[in-house]
């Protein structure tokens, strides 16, 4: 599904301090894979879901999706069959404009725009139905503008938008972190349940170390840029937390320290 | 004889109106504020004045306007986003170029129009006032504008002026819809342009100074006044707008301010609305003092 062969990603700042994001990173992802990512603050998490995405080029590298070579695709492109949804809840929306023109713009991700109406009737009616599964009553709001809704009920909504048009991938980057612990869960509830009647291929990043072993099927961890750890279930299935911190130790030879790390044991 | 002045008055804000809304596109939708709408209105002017002069029909000459300007706008968005330059100096850099251009199409810095055939003219030959022309022309395309906004098009111009970041991720082209809205917006500007042009009798170089700054009096006391919610308000209220700025400068001119002020008097206005927020903050703060102090541990 998703192939990444020897993938580096270097940032240099204007007087020539290099730091390298990506150090050499190979990946393989099966159709249907849940993999969870984690790692300390500049693992390069963000960045690998970044390049994928094509918002960065790499420097060297391939990325395959489906057969395809899409290293060199602009980003637009590439948004034709990956899903995203940001940490920052008012990213993924657009403010200014109705829920249902927002999931109209996300519908039509992989077709050419032109200049029949954005919304139809018809569109309405499966926005109804889709949104009634978020349960938050986002269903009789289709003509608010979005900037009138809470940041959870903007997440639901991205995440919404993401999967709407079935994309081949769906990256999440730590897509529950900025909201508070109850809505958090909301969201992560409402991915599981959209990924799985789906069968989508995920991505996802993510600090809280318990939800990366409750999420998905495979956990990568990632160390300055390359990734140190690949665990799959059913191995996986039965590491606790504190495995994952004493693997971690075991390959780097140090703790994982991470104060927000830490934090969610 | 006020009645005709009056009357004059409210001509220009219905065709200075068109150039409003090209303005309404860029600053309000694009969120772009772009400064080629001067050099992109006296090239409307300029191209349509030109064509006429030379015996040509005044309808082609404002369909010639009108792809002037729009390909004025498409440059700015050119420089904008493929040479990344910023967007402010990129309309900068094409309104500076444009008055060279402007005077090459015209061979010299002005170009009158009378006893020219122009759709002015052809209008009052079938016993009708400037404005009937200038209101059917900006009503239908406040209608078509207002249509256009609803189509998917449309969608993605609003998105990328909202939020580039979400558009993009949802496979839109952004940088293209910069280049529709600019092409847009300047395309309606000339058309405005050449329809004054038509309406003075003459096309002169300097026309375009201060345009954008009226084109944004229009659009902000246009947002002041009318506060009903949805886009065909937002664009109501546009045109609402560049009829109150003429009749504020009518105003201002019966009160015996010289013409020449008023271009200072515009910038000030301007000011005085944008900085809005900022003055009725510290007003705020100054009268009801006590009842902001009790609020603040709160926070």
């Amino acid at each position: 599904m998703l192939r990444i062969s020897q993938l580096r990603k270097v940032f240099a700042n204007g007087s020539g301090v290099e730091m390298t994001a990506l150090d050499n990173i190979s990946l393989e992802v099966k159709a249907g894979d849940f993999i969870t990512i984690i790692g300390s603050n500049g693992a390069g998490k963000s960045t690998l879901l970044n390049v994928i995405a094509g918002v960065y080029d790499v420097d060297e590298g391939e990325i395959w999706i489906d057969g395809v070579n899409v290293t060199n695709q602009p980003e637009y492109r590439r948004a034709h069959f990956i899903g995203r949804v940001f940490q920052d809840p008012m990213i993924g929306t657009a403010a200014s404009m109705t829920i249902e023109e927002n999931l109209a713009m996300a519908m039509k991700r992989a077709s050419r725009l032109g200049l029949t109406p954005g919304v139809t009737p018809r569109d309405r009616s499966r926005f109804r139905e889709l949104l009634a599964v978020l349960g938050l009553g986002l269903e009789d709001r289709l003509q608010e503008p979005v900037g009138l809704l809470s940041g959870g009920q903007r997440q639901a909504l991205t995440l919404l938008m993401a999967t709407i048009s079935n994309p081949k991938l769906l990256l999440l980057d730590e897509h529950t972190a900025a909201l508070d612990p109850k809505t958090g869960e909301m969201i992560g509830e409402l991915t599981n349940k959209i990924v799985k009647s789906r069968e989508l291929t995920v991505l996802m990043v993510t600090h809280d170390l318990r939800q990366a072993l409750e999420f998905g099927n495979r956990t990568i961890m990632m160390d300055q840029g390359q990734i140190i750890l690949d665990l799959q279930d059913p191995e996986r299935a039965s590491m606790t937390v504190d495995d994952l911190l004493d693997q971690f130790e075991a390959v780097r030879g140090k703790r994982l320290l991470d104060d927000r790390v830490l934090l969610v044991r | 004889m006020l009645l005709s002045a009056l009357i004059g008055t409210l001509e220009q804000g219905l065709v200075y109106g068109i150039m409003a809304l090209g303005v309404y596109i860029t600053y309000r939708i694009l969120h772009f504020a772009d400064l080629t709408v001067d050099g992109s209105f006296p090239l409307g002017a300029a191209v349509a004045a030109r064509f006429i002069a030379a015996g040509g029909s005044p309808l082609m000459g404002t369909v010639l306007a009108m792809a002037a300007g729009m390909l004025a706008g498409l440059t700015t968005g050119f420089l904008n986003t493929k040479l990344k330059i910023s967007g402010l100096l990129s309309g900068i850099l094409t309104m500076t170029a444009l008055y060279s251009v402007n005077l090459r199409i015209m061979g010299r810095a002005n170009i009158p129009l009378l006893r020219k055939p122009t759709l002015v003219s052809w209008f009052g030959e079938r016993g009708m006032a400037p404005w009937v022309l200038f209101l059917i022309t900006l009503v239908l395309i406040k209608i078509l504008l207002d249509l256009f906004l609803k189509t998917e098009i449309g969608f993605a111009i609003r998105a990328t002026g909202d939020n580039e970041q979400m558009i993009r991720s949802c496979g839109v082209n952004t940088d293209g819809m910069k280049l529709v809205g600019l092409g847009l917006a300047n395309c309606l500007v000339a058309l405005s342009g050449a329809l004054v042009a038509q309406y003075q009798g003459f096309a002169d170089v300097g026309m375009g100074v201060g345009t954008v700054v009226a084109g944004l009096a229009s659009v902000i006391a246009g947002q002041a006044l009318v506060r009903f919610h949805g886009l065909g308000w937002a664009t109501t209220g546009v045109i609402v707008g560049s009829l109150i700025y003429r009749v504020a400068i009518f105003a201002a001119l019966r009160l015996g301010l010289a013409p020449t002020d008023l271009k200072l008097i515009t910038a000030v206005l301007v000011v005085l609305a944008l900085s809005g927020p900022v003055w009725s903050s510290s007003l705020a703060k100054f009268g009801g003092g006590k009842r902001r102090a009790t609020n603040i541990p709160a926070a």
